[in-house]
């Protein structure tokens, strides 16, 4: 009964249930985000951190969020490699009859996305942990100062050029994977699935916006 | 019109296979694209080469055996037909028309243009049908069907087994042939009774047989003859979920 | 004589099947699991048979020509399948089905065998509908039946255009599940070469791998044939490219008799030739000719000019058109049945009228339909078959005349089976359209699906049951006896033989110059003259062929002009049997036109005192003629008519 269990589409299934989880993770991420846009003192941003730094709930979320990143991450490669296989000799005419025309980058999106996630991290996660943050005093407490350490990143327009690009891959990336979840999910209705291509589309160009917004306003104000 | 063809030759399964280039002139614009190869191949026959091998048999697209993947696409340049129904008229004098047999590993080249598809029929076999002998089976009108039921199943059951969404997609994933014959026996009252067991049955051959997974691209749609649509796989994604998810342990 | 039986039980009518079936021999159980049967051919008979002898628990092996046995062309079939379930309440039953199938084949099939045909064909319809066949169905969710041509009741079951498809796909489907079962072995891309037959009996086959050449023996207790018909004799037709006459002739050779071989169908309303290179015909349906109307030009200068391209259709006035079969049929005008319409249209272009760049069509006009009805009117009935026509012919229908020309379609004819569908060899059953069983002289539409069917599902798994219950004693055959080596070398020497001729002309140029010999002298209409003179051109052409041809390659690889060749060669001597048998046949009836042969009208003259038998031909060796044996037909419960379309 292994072989079912590990069926093809028992894989794509966790792949979408895991993309959609991802997604929840990069609203409440860009939510926080654009609290740095919104308050200049960086107050309510550094507070937001300090929350999500210590919060027991969100501290156990973390792992379960990091568990989600990896199945998605190695059901990708896994489905990738059996993919390459199944067409060990290529055609010497490509074709490109896709409708859904990002579903042909997946692989190269999810890759570039996944070092800026490697970058990204070691930039803030690993240094918050490791506790090499400065730390701000307001009225209301002392906290690490986040906010400044995106600010000053942002400052750098290398970084804000890989961020950029980065970012948009990932709306790419987001733009087939957010209906295709759907489908894999056999949520496929002649009513609704034209409602959440749409949606599909408008939410990831929102979402990237918003991410990207950010380093573009830091750099140029 | 005056055309180069750019053809896959193979000779057997274990040869290495390249590519040959072939002039034909004065192609008539109303021969079909298979009339223009059986002009190619009287030539070859008359200078006493090997014929080119390729699949074909009603030449009205209905049998599936036709296939080829012309310029990058299977069944050529027009939508909703098979190879044997394309006319040459959707080619431009002069042009270079590269032929290509079917590419998966499923579907190994048995010679030139020529595949096994004998995969699908091996899927079939596991579970594509309804398990009822012949005879002793109740009134054909005993249960009624409602008519929308009855017309997607026929949409899924137009399915002619030609192999085009397992040749257009870029992991040659079989889903929507499966898709189909699944959907077509879920929508059916007669075809519930053992649905859970069939999805699962046919799932494990298709994935055992080693075709791609499906990552919703949509070009299966979009190459199929008969123009099934993706739903059906949806409809697949569920029925094996629900299946999956209700199926009492294994003892 | 004595040697037809044609072995009809006793009884009335209405039981004869049942009485049969109460007081046949069975082969129980155990028995079963040690018999082997051969099948060649998965269409619809031979699917349908393969599926329910594994059902039963025989030991099955199953040959096809495909790649798969759900390729055969049955698939192609669009119309539909009748049934007498008298669904819509329209006075249809058993014995009406009865009568008008008997009546459609101008009274020249057998009563006892039509009549089971209609018996059994309301189990067809219950058993494909439990295999999931998506029939089309009313809003109530029952199912819809529609009208064909030759029935005043509504009794056709159809699933769209694709109705033969659908039957198929549900054989198939039943034939893969026994296969996985593993009752059923199925060997696809394998062609039959030769029937083995040891002490009488049909022992076996001789097959050969279409991939490797490799030449395969296998026994069997039983063999049954459902290989189709043999349309493909005239090159063009609407049958599949690799459709073939080679299995019923090589069992027609090995003492078979073959029954009919004259009598072909000729489809009215098909796609016109375009050009030499064109390989095969296109059908479209015919109920296009509901709405639509036949014309020629009146004026052959018009007919001249149109085919030179310097005048089109629509140019020509109501005064400068013939709608000749309004003319000549009144009553019926446009709905005249298959054979009227396919010769009228004949004799037109015959005599100078036809159009199209080969002045072999006819026009089938929609104008006054869509001034009438309204343009999505008739695109509603016939959206799909004008999109098709266009695809192929690259003009539009709605705006200028469909052209049609009649084009082979069915062969009524095939190897004469007894009540058992077994031939005159022991052993060797023959089913679907490569028997001669049910549709006499001409079939009616949407007959063709409920004869395979038939055969396969409900009458072969009883009778053959018969024979087999005799044979239980003997044991699994070995394919080593002489009779097993003794053909394969006969098959050997033919390949051989055709592979050294290595002259200058394609297989295709022989079967093409077959073609227009059988479709000049041998198709819609015949004469006496003609056939005379078809006979010698056809032996020439033969050995012509034997000293010309010129085959590539070797037997060992995929060759598939050596399977043409191997075809060919079948053709070109089944070809001159039909020229016999329509020949000696001198009357006219169904789909075979004598012209000495009608009524002053231009219609079919049947002669009953003379001719009302089968004709049944036994093979007497290379180049001796042919033996015809009769098989007398009786008519108890239909009364004999002339039929009258006026």
């Amino acid at each position: 009964m292994t072989k079912v269990m590990y069926a093809s589409i028992t894989k794509k299934i966790v792949m979408s249930l895991m993309g959609l989880f991802l997604i929840t993770f990069l609203v409440v991420h860009l939510s926080l985000n654009l609290l740095i846009l919104f308050d200049k003192s960086l107050l309510k941003f550094n507070q937001a951190a300090h929350f999500m730094a210590t919060n027991p709930v969100i501290q156990l979320f973390q792992w379960v969020l990091f568990l989600g990143f990896v199945i998605h991450i190695i059901l990708g490669v896994v489905l990738q490699i059996q993919n390459w296989m199944a067409r060990p000799i290529r055609y010497e005419r490509k074709g490109s009859s896709e409708l859904s025309y990002f579903s042909k980058f997946m692989i190269h999106t999810g890759a570039i996305v996944l070092i800026f996630l490697v970058i990204h991290f070691a930039n803030f996660f690993i240094k918050a942990k490791t506790g090499h943050i400065d730390e701000i005093t307001y009225d209301q407490g002392t906290y690490e100062n986040m906010g400044q350490l995106v600010v000053t990143l942002f400052k750098d327009g290398w970084y804000v050029a890989f961020y950029v690009v980065a970012l948009l891959l990932l709306g790419f990336h987001l733009e087939h994977g957010f209906q295709s979840a759907f489908q894999s999910l056999g949520l496929n209705h002649t009513k609704y699935t034209p409602v959440i291509k749409a949606f599909g589309t408008v939410f990831t160009i929102v979402l990237t916006l918003g991410f990207i917004a950010i380093p573009l306003v830091i750099y140029f104000s | 019109m005056d055309l180069t063809l750019k053809i896959w030759r193979q000779a057997s399964a274990n040869d290495k296979g390249r590519f040959v280039s072939y002039k034909v002139n004065n192609v008539s614009a109303d021969s079909s694209f298979l009339e223009m190869l059986d002009v190619l191949n009287e030539d070859l026959v008359i200078k006493g080469e090997d014929p080119v091998a390729f699949d074909h048999d009603c030449r009205e697209g209905i049998c599936g055996a036709c296939s080829l993947y012309i310029n990058g696409r299977p069944h050529g340049p027009d939508r909703g037909i098979t190879t044997c129904q394309m006319h040459m008229r959707h080619f431009k004098d002069g042009e270079t028309i590269t032929i290509e047999p079917w590419r998966a590993k499923p579907f190994p080249v048995i010679k030139d243009l020529m595949v096994d598809r004998s995969a699908f029929d091996k899927i079939i076999q596991a579970g594509g049908f309804i398990s009822v002998r012949t005879g002793g089976v109740p009134d054909a009108n005993a249960i009624p069907i409602p008519k929308r039921d009855a017309d997607l199943a026929m949409d899924a059951a137009a399915c002619i087994g030609c192999g085009a969404c397992v040749a257009a997609c870029k992991n040659a994933s079989a889903m929507l042939f499966v898709a189909a014959k699944v959907s077509q026996f879920a929508l059916l009252p007669q075809g519930r009774v053992e649905a859970k067991e069939r999805v699962q049955k046919m799932v494990a051959k298709m994935d055992e047989l080693g075709f791609g997974n499906c990552t919703n691209t949509y070009a299966c749609e979009a190459e199929c003859p008969k123009e099934i649509s993706v739903a059906n796989i949806a409809r697949m994604n569920r029925e094996f979920l629900v299946a999956k998810v209700a199926a009492p342990k294994d003892k | 004589m004595g040697k037809l039986d044609s072995k009809i039980p006793q009884g009335p009518l209405a039981e004869k099947w049942s009485y049969y079936k109460s007081h046949q021999n069975l082969v129980n159980p155990a028995n079963k699991r040690r018999m082997d049967i051969i099948v060649v051919g998965t269409g619809l008979a031979g699917a349908a048979a393969a599926a329910s002898f594994g059902e039963l628990g025989f030991n099955v092996k199953v040959f096809g020509i495909h790649d798969s046995p759900r390729r055969a062309h049955s698939i192609a079939a669009q119309g539909g399948i009748n049934a007498a379930k008298n669904y819509p309440n329209d006075g249809d039953s058993i014995y009406r089905l009865f009568y008008d199938t008997i009546k459609g084949g101008d009274y020249r099939a057998r009563e006892a065998n039509v009549y089971r045909l209609a018996e059994v064909s309301n189990d067809i319809i219950d058993q494909c509908v439990a295999q999931g066949v998506p029939f089309a169905r009313e809003y109530g969710g029952l199912l819809d039946n529609r009208s064909f041509g030759g029935a005043q009741v509504s009794r056709t079951f159809y699933a769209r255009g694709q109705t033969g498809q659908q039957l198929l796909l549900g054989a198939y489907s039943a034939l893969s599940k026994e296969i996985g079962k593993g009752t059923v072995k199925m060997y696809p891309r394998s062609d039959m070469m030769d029937l083995v037959v040891v002490d009488g009996h049909a022992r076996g086959i001789i097959a050969r791998n279409i991939i490797t050449g490799k030449l395969e023996r296998h026994a069997a207790h039983a063999v049954v044939l459902a290989t189709g018909g043999y349309g493909n004799v005239f090159f063009l037709s609407t049958n599949a490219m690799t459709s073939n006459g080679s299995a019923v002739w090589k069992v027609y050779k090995k003492g078979a008799f073959f029954g009919n071989p004259c009598f072909t169908q000729i489809h009215p309303t098909c796609i016109p030739v375009a050009g030499d290179y064109q390989s095969k015909l296109t059908l479209m349906s015919e109920s296009l000719r509901n709405d639509g109307r036949i014309w020629v030009p009146k004026y052959a200068e018009d007919a001249e000019k149109i085919r030179k391209g310097q005048l089109k259709p629509t140019d020509l006035g109501e005064d400068r058109r013939d709608y000749y079969l309004e003319r000549r049929y009144p009553a019926f005008g446009n709905l005249v049945p298959r054979d009227v319409a396919s010769r009228a249209a004949k004799e037109r272009c015959d005599a100078g009228f036809g159009v199209g760049n080969t002045g072999l069509a006819v026009y089938l006009d929609f104008a006054d339909a869509i001034k009438r009805l309204g343009k999505h009117v008739i695109e509603a009935r016939y959206g799909n078959l004008f999109q098709m026509y266009e695809k192929i012919v690259d003009d539009n229908p709605y705006e200028t005349p469909m052209m049609i020309y009649p084009a082979v379609h069915y062969t009524m004819g095939g190897i004469w089976v007894d009540y058992e569908l077994q031939s005159t060899i022991p052993g060797l059953f023959v089913a679907g359209e490569a028997n001669f069983s049910d549709h006499g002289a001409n079939r009616l539409g949407a007959s063709a699906l409920m004869q395979g069917l038939s055969d396969g599902y409900f009458v072969l798994p009883y009778t053959i049951q018969n024979y087999l219950a005799g044979h239980i004693h003997e044991p699994h055959f070995k394919t080593d006896l002489p009779e097993f080596e003794q053909a394969e070398m006969n098959v050997r020497e033919t390949i051989h033989r055709l592979l050294s001729v290595k002259g200058t002309k394609t297989v295709d140029t022989f079967h093409r110059k077959l073609g227009h010999i059988m479709w000049d002298y041998v198709g819609m209409a015949r004469n006496k003259e003609g056939l005379q003179k078809a006979i010698p051109m056809l032996r020439q052409l033969r050995e012509e062929f034997w000293k010309d041809v010129k085959i590539p390659g070797t037997n060992e690889m995929v060759n598939t002009e050596l399977e043409k060749a191997l075809r060919v060669a079948d053709f070109l001597e089944l070809g001159e049997l039909m020229a016999r048998d329509a020949l000696h046949r001198e009357e006219s009836c169904g789909g075979h036109f004598r012209e000495e042969y009608q009524t002053p009208d231009g219609e079919a003259l049947r002669d009953d005192a003379n001719f009302a038998y089968v004709a049944a031909w036994e093979y007497q060796g290379e180049n001796a003629e042919p033996l015809m044996h009769k098989e007398p037909l009786a008519f108890e419960y239909i009364e004999v008519k002339q039929r009258n379309y006026k």
